[in-house]
């Protein structure tokens, strides 16, 4: 089966390490998303996996063969490149069979597969078109239509829905989710949108300059983040961080607050804190709510952004940070209003510095 | 509104002014000129008037006929048999000169014949010498274009990589391009010396002396080739350029999409690459091709069209007469010939190549 396995995997540019060392156990039939900011090295990563780029030190197994230094066609792995990479001078029809055509398949043969692959991407009356007579979306579908094709246990997809515009985006997105559940096989899709990692994945993982962040099911990713860089990536908007001041620690129960936030106790999932010491203090926006009177953290609106079945709000705290809270309803918030915030500490997450 | 573009016309009609002038000076008004001459008996000095000829020099130019001939019988029918056995054949000569009976072949020469029947076919030309030129030059075209061609895409194909001083095989390739072709004609000729040339000299060595010298230049089975593959390697380092910018316009991921499916190095050049080259590839031609009819520094200075016409190019027949004989109306109608030769070619290899959809 197409296991794959990356263990200490690391790739240098002369004195340049992009990949630092990089452990993943992907299991057979899984949806993984390597997810982060720009240059965090998920995309070097990928095509370390394609057989791309060389590893320059680690082991990469798939199906439990290593294939450190095969060439691409010997490691059964398909990719969808950003860029689509469809051959220009190609028909659809031509492009999907590509793969076929190259291994000496039969006409019929390749009727029959680019028929089926067609079908699956609902693209049969694409198929006599050649690519300059395609829209994004299409050619997309023609790039995934060669991947499909020859039936690889591996797909690999490099931000394939980047160059689309959002509404196709979604709609691609689902589709490729579809498609996984159809084919059961293991894909490995790499993108910085968030939103894509949070919908397809069976497990995320979140790369930081050449390093894993952490690795787990979207939303135990979501409610659990490991670290800062984790809790601030996902999720949208992003997490609001609070520096607050340690003043207390009974055990797990840490008691902190600073000028804007009345002290509340927040129950931690590491040790290491003082009392006197500093430590950051993650809300997500989705969980403050606006009290009439009174409320844990205090506020001027400083800009609402009314988005019909939810309003975004941003706040300049007392102690002059920002804070953001996004409403799961329309309201009207006057520019310049005091306004107290409330939050159930149970929903927080600390953050030791 | 009027856009920036339309309104400034004015200003760039000026800046393109000067170039314009001096095209239409140097390349536009010679050739009507040569047009114009060409129906002419316009010498380069004489005393006489310029006559109009109609198409005189190109019937003296491109003038041909044919003549069978049957053996010489005698009184009783029997065939007259030649110091060598073989059935005589009367003088062609006394067909083509002066012979009121063929007016039509008068002053021709043969340019090559074939046995039919129990006599010969002749193929006669007016002109025989230009007539060996149009053929040496299409030998030339199409020997020159094929190999120059390929020759120039499989350097650019070895020097289109990430290597460690690949730009010093860059500059070693694209040297010859920047010498003046008259100059590498005057080192060639050394080369191809018969006695003591570099070329003999090598295959000397490396045959421990049993291939006998060669008179490359001198040798009239030899000296077209020998200028073919002088004249393939002084332009090859400028059309490998041309190749190597057209490879360098393929989107890499192509050739990263082909290794995923498995394409092996052959597999990715003729799906991948070839297709990709397409219009370059209708550019090199094309280009090839025109510089190949302009045939003329090579021959002029290893040559001069011997031995026995064996180089004889049609730009150099077109200069010979007219600044070595002093015909400027029969050197036009060689350069009207050669344009419209030249052309037609061009807009073969174009439709050849055209994008069939």
């Amino acid at each position: 089966m197409a296991a794959i396995t990356l263990k200490g995997l690391k790739k240098s540019y002369g004195t340049a390490h992009v990949i630092k060392g990089v452990d993943i156990d992907i299991d057979d039939g899984e949806f993984v998303v390597f997810v982060g900011p720009s240059g965090c090295g998920k995309s070097t990563l990928l095509r370390m996996i394609a057989g791309l780029e060389d590893i320059t030190s680690g082991e990469l197994t798939i199906s439990g063969r290593v294939v450190n230094d095969l060439p691409p066609k010997d490691r059964g792995v398909a990719m969808v490149f950003q860029s689509y990479a469809i051959f220009p001078h190609m028909t659809v029809r031509e492009n999907v069979a590509f793969g076929l055509t190259i291994a000496g398949a039969s006409k019929a043969e390749k009727e029959e597969k680019v028929g089926e692959a067609a079908r699956i991407l609902q693209m049969e009356h694409l198929l006599d078109r050649r690519p300059s007579q395609l829209s994004g979306g299409q050619r997309q579908r023609v790039a995934i239509g060669r991947a499909i094709v020859r039936k690889p246990q591996v797909f690999l997809f490099d931000e394939p829905l980047s160059n689309l515009d959002a509404a196709l985006r979604m709609d691609m997105r689902l589709e490729i989710g579809k498609l996984h559940q159809q084919l059961g096989a293991t894909m490995i899709y790499v993108t910085h949108d968030q939103v894509e990692a949070m919908t397809l994945a069976d497990k995320i993982v979140v790369l930081k300059d050449g390093l894993v962040q952490q690795i787990g099911s979207p939303m135990e990713l979501y409610h659990n983040p490991a670290n800062l860089f984790v809790a601030g990536f996902l999720g949208s908007p992003s997490m609001n961080f609070l520096d607050v001041d340690v003043k207390g620690v009974n055990g797990q129960k840490i008691l902190v607050s600073n000028a804007a936030l009345d002290p509340v106790e927040i129950t931690a999932k590491t040790t290491g804190y003082t009392v006197g010491g500093k430590a950051k203090l993650g809300v997500r926006p989705q969980y403050l709510t606006p009290v009439e009177s009174g409320g844990m953290l205090h506020g001027s609106v400083a800009l609402t952004e009314r988005l019909g079945a939810e309003t975004v709000v941003e706040l300049t705290m007392k102690d002059g940070n920002r804070l953001i809270a996004a409403l799961a309803r329309d309201a009207v918030f006057p520019i310049g209003a005091e306004l107290g915030l409330t939050f159930d500490p149970a929903q927080t997450h600390i953050f030791a510095l | 509104m009027a856009s920036k573009f339309t309104r400034s016309n004015g200003t760039g009609w000026l800046m393109a002014g000067p170039a314009a002038f001096l095209i239409f000076c140097f390349v536009i008004l010679p050739f009507i000129a040569a047009i114009g001459l060409s129906f002419t008996n316009q010498r380069l000095v004489s005393p006489n008037p310029t006559e109009f000829t109609g198409l005189a020099n190109y019937s003296q130019l491109l003038g041909m006929g044919m003549l069978h001939l049957d053996p010489v019988k005698d009184d009783a029918g029997n065939l007259v048999l030649d110091d060598a056995g073989q059935p005589k054949l009367p003088e062609l000569r006394s067909f083509t000169r002066h012979n009121k009976d063929y007016p039509g072949i008068d002053g021709m020469r043969e340019l090559f014949s074939f046995a039919s029947g129990e006599g010969r076919t002749y193929v006669l030309a007016r002109d025989v010498v230009f007539m060996k030129a149009i053929l040496n030059t299409f030998i030339f075209v199409i020997v020159v274009a094929p190999l120059q061609g390929g020759l120039a895409l499989c350097l650019a194909l070895l020097i289109n990589q990430r290597l460690r001083g690949i730009n010093v095989f860059r500059a070693i390739y694209f040297m010859p391009v920047v010498v003046s072709i008259v100059v590498v004609s005057l080192l060639w000729r050394f080369i191809y010396d018969g006695q003591s040339g570099l070329l003999n000299n090598l295959l000397g060595a490396l045959s421990f002396g049993t291939l006998p010298r060669i008179d490359w230049l001198g040798n009239a089975s030899t000296a077209l080739g020998a200028i073919i593959a002088m004249s393939v390697w002084q332009a090859v380092g400028f059309h490998m350029v041309i190749w190597l910018s057209g490879l360098q316009t393929i989107s890499p991921t192509l050739y990263e999409a082909a290794a995923i499916e498995g394409a092996s190095k052959w597999q990715t050049f003729r799906y991948i690459t070839w297709p990709g080259l397409r219009n370059t590839a209708v550019l090199v031609l094309v280009v090839i091709t025109m510089q190949a009819f302009g045939l003329f520094s090579q021959i002029d200075v290893m040559t001069k069209g011997g031995p026995l016409d064996s180089t004889q190019t049609i730009v150099f027949q077109a200069i010979q007469r007219g600044y070595g004989k002093q015909d400027i109306s029969g050197g036009s109608a060689i350069s009207v010939i050669l344009f419209v030769i030249v052309l037609s070619v061009s807009l073969i290899q174009r439709w050849l190549t055209r994008e069939k959809v």
